[in-house]
Formats: structure tokens, sequence, C-alpha cells
């Protein structure tokens, strides 16, 4: 493509031209060694927003009182519940089911299958979701699922990587559960029918991932999420599994044993409230992405508020590692219109290195997540050695042009056709001229307790998939949060079908509620706040606004 | 974003807007005021809740996009498709075979396919749609679950089908048929599912999660990567 013209604005092209200069050279150096454990650790203090100071403070009610969160993950929590308990008809029950599960993604749909298949019958299954079946951040990964299948691999290294990866703040039995459970998901996948890439001999295609010690990243192209997400939501149609679209769950309803037994839902487009009933609940929320955090933009879904450690939190659930939160180190960072969107890790495991506006390398291009985000952070903002946007943003280079030289033309087009087309129809051949990069907030690394049975310190609770805290520690590996999905999804349907087998819900009370907006008054917080906010806000002007404000 | 003083007019389901010109159809929408509660998912291009279609000035085509990955133009009419009606056939995947008539057993009316590619100059993917329902029509599994393999399934060639056919069912089996019978299942899986299941990690795992953070953290900086 020799007529190939330049999308990019005048200004950068000096910079585009150094890098594409100095792009052979860059390829057979022998690059930037990983950094030392003091290295990371300074740098994390140094540059990871997590450290920045006046962004947290400690939650000033409840079961987790002290506990540092982002200030606007403490708003949410520090509100009132959208409903009064005086408004709901307890004794007008609209669903009387065995199971109840919140959000339709990876694990909501994982644990929905798993109870059927535990024994819970088609109809006492009941799953709710804010919008459609299926519309998740798991539908959006794109680089992988991790699992140590690999002759070279094994699951002890896998839990060493994880336990590393996450400062060592992991709870030790959730990631065991998490790299044990990993092969027989990926072999759940396949018997469902989900098209993994395969080595020619028909061997799992396997990519290493920042901070990964082996090659354990399994993908599918880059629309990996898609590819599964949308395959569980064939099968959970094909077994006819109750399923309420466009209604969302407001708080939880608990009973006089001090169980969860439901929950109050809202129908979005009646905006009517309706009773649940159930025996188990499943909380499959995911994060907290559309709460920008800082002021950063997103790779997340629209649905991504953070709903579910709110009304976890309200029954008496503990919370934890909400201290930390993942950027992404590669959002995109120009055209404009797709800022803060995902371009994911695979382009780094297939050979793109990073380069500032010299075109020179300036970081290993495998550091787990926090420590690239911080290195690119530094990279901008300390050494000045950044590209600024047209909008003010600052970024910089992921080598994209790379990839086809280390493993051949046509890479691209056939392992990354999601991240060809976006930026293709934002006029970004990535084949040829490298993209615009900067961390962009990815994930939420705490959450709800849980046990390695997906219980949590609330009978009749049951959380997996991203609402959860404890699996990746302080920091998540690439991923292994598509693999904590199906893992402690289907062990999240496991169990909530053991459990409605033997236990009866007790009398119905919003009494929780009550007691909430106790504790906000006894800890003085006067607000109008309420949540869980269920939609972020960007109308009007909002659509424009980018704050971000790093150092 | 924007030069706010490089605006547009488009119309929304008929109504004038005045929009910031580089907005997409999506944040053009929030712009004058929507907040969505149909038609907005992912907002990357990954899932295809905001399927969309548009006359542009001047043009009698109809076309369509994701109104996340679209910018909107002057003149532009749009309307939001958020839902198009279908009903999925249901099956069980294990009692399937990989045979070249499934596909007509399940979708009898790809045999309606005009071969008029309506459906594939629809695809906000530029995926071939055609191609993919003619590969299912001849039993050609492979193919068609390759050629659909980057489906949303946001709804816009169902949409626009003179046959009336629901293109993204057939691909969603064609590709389960794929894996599950074409492919099959992967044997170093196998081997280390029933390795796990026999305890094979489990004392390695174990003396891991009894150690202080000093050994752990040594035995993790020192050890050997093997990713080339």
């Amino acid at each position: 493509m020799s007529d190939y013209t330049s999308s990019y604005p005048e200004y950068m092209q000096d910079s585009i031209r150094k890098v594409a200069d100095k792009r052979a050279s860059n390829l057979s150096s022998h690059g930037i060694n990983a950094m030392t454990a003091e290295e990371r650790q300074s740098i994390l203090e140094r540059f990871h927003p997590d450290w920045k100071p006046n962004m947290k403070r400690p939650i000033a009610i409840g079961p987790s009182k002290g506990m540092m969160v982002p200030n606007e993950v403490a708003d949410i929590i520090e509100a009132h519940p959208v409903i009064k308990p005086s408004d709901i008809d307890l004794n007008h029950v609209d669903y009387d089911v065995d199971i109840l599960i919140i959000g339709a993604g990876g694990a909501g749909l994982s644990a929905a299958l798993l109870a059927q298949e535990n024994g819970i019958s088609v109809d006492q299954i009941l799953m709710v979701q804010k919008l459609r079946l299926g519309d998740a951040n798991s539908k959006m990964s794109q680089g992988g699922i991790q699992a140590a299948d690999s002759p070279v691999d094994s699951p002890s290294i896998h839990y060493l990587d994880v336990i590393g990866g996450g400062h060592y703040a992991n709870k030790p039995d959730l990631a065991e559960a998490l790299v044990k459970d990993a092969p027989d998901v990926i072999r759940w996948h396949e018997e469902l029918g989900v098209m993994y890439d395969k080595n020619p001999d028909g061997s799992m295609l396997e990519i290493a991932g920042g901070g990964t010690s082996r090659r354990r990243m399994h993908s599918c192209k880059d629309y990996t999420g898609l590819e599964i997400t949308r395959v569980l939501v064939d099968e959970f149609i094909n077994r006819g599994i109750s399923n309420i679209e466009f209604t969302s769950a407001v708080d939880f309803i608990m009973d006089d044993k001090h169980q969860v037994a439901g929950a109050v839902l809202f129908d979005m487009e009646t905006e009517e409230y309706h009773v649940a009933k159930a025996k188990s609940t499943v909380l499959a929320t995911g994060g907290f992405g559309r709460l920008h955090i800082q002021g950063f933009a997103t790779t997340n879904h629209y649905g991504a508020t953070g709903d579910g450690i709110v009304m976890a939190y309200r029954t008496g659930a503990v919370l934890r590692d909400l201290d930390s939160t993942q950027y992404h180190p590669t959002g995109a960072a120009y055209p404009e219109q797709i800022v803060g969107q995902l371009a994911t890790e695979k382009l780094r495991g297939r050979g793109a290195l990073p380069v500032n506006k010299y075109g020179d390398l300036f970081v290993y291009h495998l550091e787990p997540r926090d420590i690239e985000s911080s290195s690119y952070i530094r990279e901008c903002y300390e050494r000045n050695n950044g590209i600024v946007t047209p909008t003010g943003m600052r970024a910089v280079w992921l080598d994209t042009p790379m990839i086809e030289i280390v493993t051949g033309p046509g890479t691209i087009e056939r392992e990354f056709a999601a991240m060809f087309r976006n930026f293709k129809k934002f006029g970004i051949d990535i084949r040829k001229e490298p993209i615009l990069v900067f961390p962009t907030l990815h994930y939420q690394n705490g959450g709800v307790e849980i046990n390695p049975n997906t219980e949590t310190n609330i009978p009749g609770l049951f959380c997996a998939g991203e609402v959860c805290g404890g699996v990746h520690g302080k920091n998540r590996l690439m991923g292994n949060s598509q693999l904590d999905l199906y893992v402690f999804g289907r062990r999240a349907g496991k169990n909530a079908a053991e459990r409605a087998k033997k236990v009866s819900v007790g009398k119905l009370t919003l009494a929780h509620l009550n007691r909430y907006e106790r504790w906000l008054a006894e800890a003085g917080i006067k607000t109008d706040r309420k949540s869980p906010i269920l939609l972020p806000e960007y109308r009007g002007k909002k659509t424009l606004e980018h704050k971000l404000n790093i150092l | 974003m924007s030069d706010s003083n490089h605006m547009v007019t488009i119309y929304m389901m008929g109504k004038k807007q005045r929009v910031p010109a580089d907005l997409t159809i999506m944040k053009a929408m929030e712009y004058a005021g929507h907040q969505f509660r149909r038609g907005a998912g992912c907002r990357g291009g990954f899932c295809g809740a905001c399927a969309t279609v548009y006359r542009k000035k001047g043009s009698y085509k109809l076309q369509g996009a994701l109104a996340c990955q679209k910018i909107v133009e002057d003149g532009m009419i749009i309307a939001q498709i958020p839902f198009s009606p279908q009903e999925k056939v249901t099956y069980k995947i294990n009692d399937l075979k990989a045979e070249a008539n499934t596909f007509l057993e399940y979708y009898p009316e790809i045999a309606r396919c005009l071969a008029c590619n309506t459906c594939t100059k629809a695809c906000p993917q530029d995926i071939m749609v055609m191609d993919y329902v003619q590969a299912a029509l001849r039993g050609d599994i492979t193919q068609a679950a390759k050629l659909s393999f980057d489906c949303l399934g946001c709804g816009l060639c169902a949409m626009r089908c003179p046959a009336e056919i629901v293109p993204y069912n057939i691909g969603q089996l064609a590709r389960r048929l794929e894996s599950k019978y074409i492919e099959g299942p992967t044997e170093h899986v196998l081997k280390r599912c029933q390795e796990v299941k026999e305890g094979k990690f489990d004392a390695d795992i174990e003396e891991m999660k009894k150690m202080d953070k000093a050994t752990l953290s040594k035995k993790y900086n020192t050890r050997e990567m093997k990713i080339k």
C-alpha cells in the first residue's frame, strides 16, 4: 500500500519518521531489561495513579470502615439507597426462585449453566441484567485467557506469576483455585464450541503477556471475550434458562435469619420495581470503570458502574483490595473518538514495542501492567518524551508495524482483526504506522471478599468475576480476569445450587437499608448522592470532558 | 475534542441537532441530551448493541454502522435499530452432527438466499456475510465459521435480507460445530486437566501458599522466564 497517506497531523510526522528509522535497530537490539524489584517499587510509588496523594479516602461506614478507596468509589458507597424500604411491598413477590443471578457477563452466564447442570431446573434460575444478555466487559476482552496447559508450563508456575504480579496481596486459596481450574475452563469452552486459535499441529497457540513467565495466553484472534461470551449466551438460550433483560437489581433483600434472600429489581424501561425472592443469590455485576477514577478515560463497558460493591456492602459484606486500581498501559490516545479504548496487550505479546517521541525504547515491553503503565507516565510527564495530541493528552508510540517484521506479513489482519478494523475506521493502518497510547482505566482489582466456594461473609450471597476482591491481589495480570470469570462463575453456580437445595428463606426484610441510613447519619455524612448509579452520565457537555490531571 | 466551533447539523430520527463535527454518532446523541438505555453497550466496537442506519445528504443509499464507530457528517439522517426480531433455533450441542445438512435442518430458510449480497453491504464489520451463508448452504462448516468469525451480532444484515434470513444465527452454529466437532478437543489441555485432577501440582502450590513473603518474593524474582 504505497499510496497510504498518514492520517496523523503534520507536526507528528517527524517523530513518526524517527520511529520508522529506528525500527530495525530497536528490534535487533537486546531491548530494555526487565526492572529489578527495587526499581519496580520505586516507579510505582513515584508514578502509579494509586500512589498519587488525595485521590483516595477511608470508607467512613460499614464493615470495611477505614479502608482506603478511590474518592469516586467512596462517593457511591457513602450514598443513600435508591429505594426506601417503605415503598417496596415485600409481601408481593414477583419472582420466587431457587437462584437469582445478577449480571449476564462471563461470570453470570457460567453460574447459570453450572446451576442448571447441578440440578436446578431452568425456571428456578433467574438471571437479570440491566442491559442485554451478554453485555459486559467480558465481551470486550481482546488478548486472551491464561491457562497453564502447555508441557513447559504448570499451574504452580502460573500461581507464582499471579502472586508476584499481585504484590503478594492475593488471597492464596483464590489464586490456587484460579490456576488449578484454568485448564478445565479451556476444556469446557472447547466442549461447548469456543474456537481458540491453534497451531498447525492442533495444539493451542499461546503467547506471553506482561508478567507471565511462560507463554500461556490463549486467544480467539483479538475477539477472545466476544467469542467465549457469544457461545455461552447461545448455550444459555438453548437450555431455556429464565432471563430478564434491561432489568437491574438496585438492592438486596434479606430475611430475618440475616441471609441474602433475593433483590429488588428495577425495570430500566418501565421504571417499575419488582421483588425477586431467592434461596441463593449470585452477584456478578462486574467492575467500576465507568466511574472514571481520577478522570481517566476507560476501556470499560457502558454498564460498569460499580453497582455490585454498593449493594453487597449494604448487606454487611466485607470488601478488600479496592485501594488498588488497574490502569492498562496501552489505551488509545489518538484519535479523539477512541481515546481510552483498549489496544490489546497481545500487540506487545506479538512483538510491538513501546517507544518515545524520538523512537527510542524506554521500558521492557512485558512488565506487569502497573509497572508498564507507570513507565509510560514517567516517559510523558517526567522525562517529557511523549507526543502531545491535538487535545492535549500526552502519549507514547506503540510500534505496531514491528509485529509483521517479527511474525510475517498477514499476522495483523489474521490475529488482530479487531484492532486493525477499529483503527482503520478512524484512518490509521496499524500495519503501516505506530499508534499513540497512554494508560487507561481498566480493571477493579479489589471488591467483595469471597472464599474459594465464592461465598461471602453473608449467607446466601455468592460473588464471581470482577466484583470480587482477593483473586488478583493489588494488580491483575493479562488474561487472568477472563479466566477468573469462568473459574469463579462456575464455582458460584455449583455452590449456589447446593445451597438452594438445603436452605429455606425466612421473612423478607429491607431493614439493612434502614441500618445503612443510620450508619450514614452516625458518620455525619450529609449528601444527596444515591446509588447504585446504574448508568454513567454523559449528557450534553459531559460528552466532551476529559479532565485528566496526572501530576 | 474538539474545536467546538466546528459544528454540523444532523437529524436524529428526523429531529435537527447541531453537534460538534468530530463526534461519533453515539457521543453526538449524548451531546444532544440522550442517555442510552438500549442502543449502547461496549462503546468500542465489540458488542453490536448500537446498530444504526443512516442516509447521507444527497445520497439515496441507506447505510449501516455501529454508532460508537462512525463519525457524524453534516446532513446525516440517523435512526438507531437497537433490536432486531429473530427466533434463534434451540438445539442440544452434544446431539448435533457436523454434517453438510445440519444448517438446512435447523435453518431451512437459508435455501431462500438470493445471493444478492445485501447482507454483506449492510455489515459494519465488512464481513462477507453472503459468502458465509452460501458456505453454510453448501455444508462447508469450516468456511462458514471462519468467514463469520468477526460477527458482533448487531442484526443489520438480518434487517436488510430480502429472504428474511438471520445470518448471525447461522454463523454462531457454524463456529460451535467447527470448534467442537471438526477441530475437536486439544490433547495437551485434556492431559493437563487429568494431571490437575490427580493432584500433581498440589504439593508445589501448597508449599508456596505457606511461604513467608520474603521467601516467596525471592522465588518470584528469580523465576525462570521461558517466553521466547
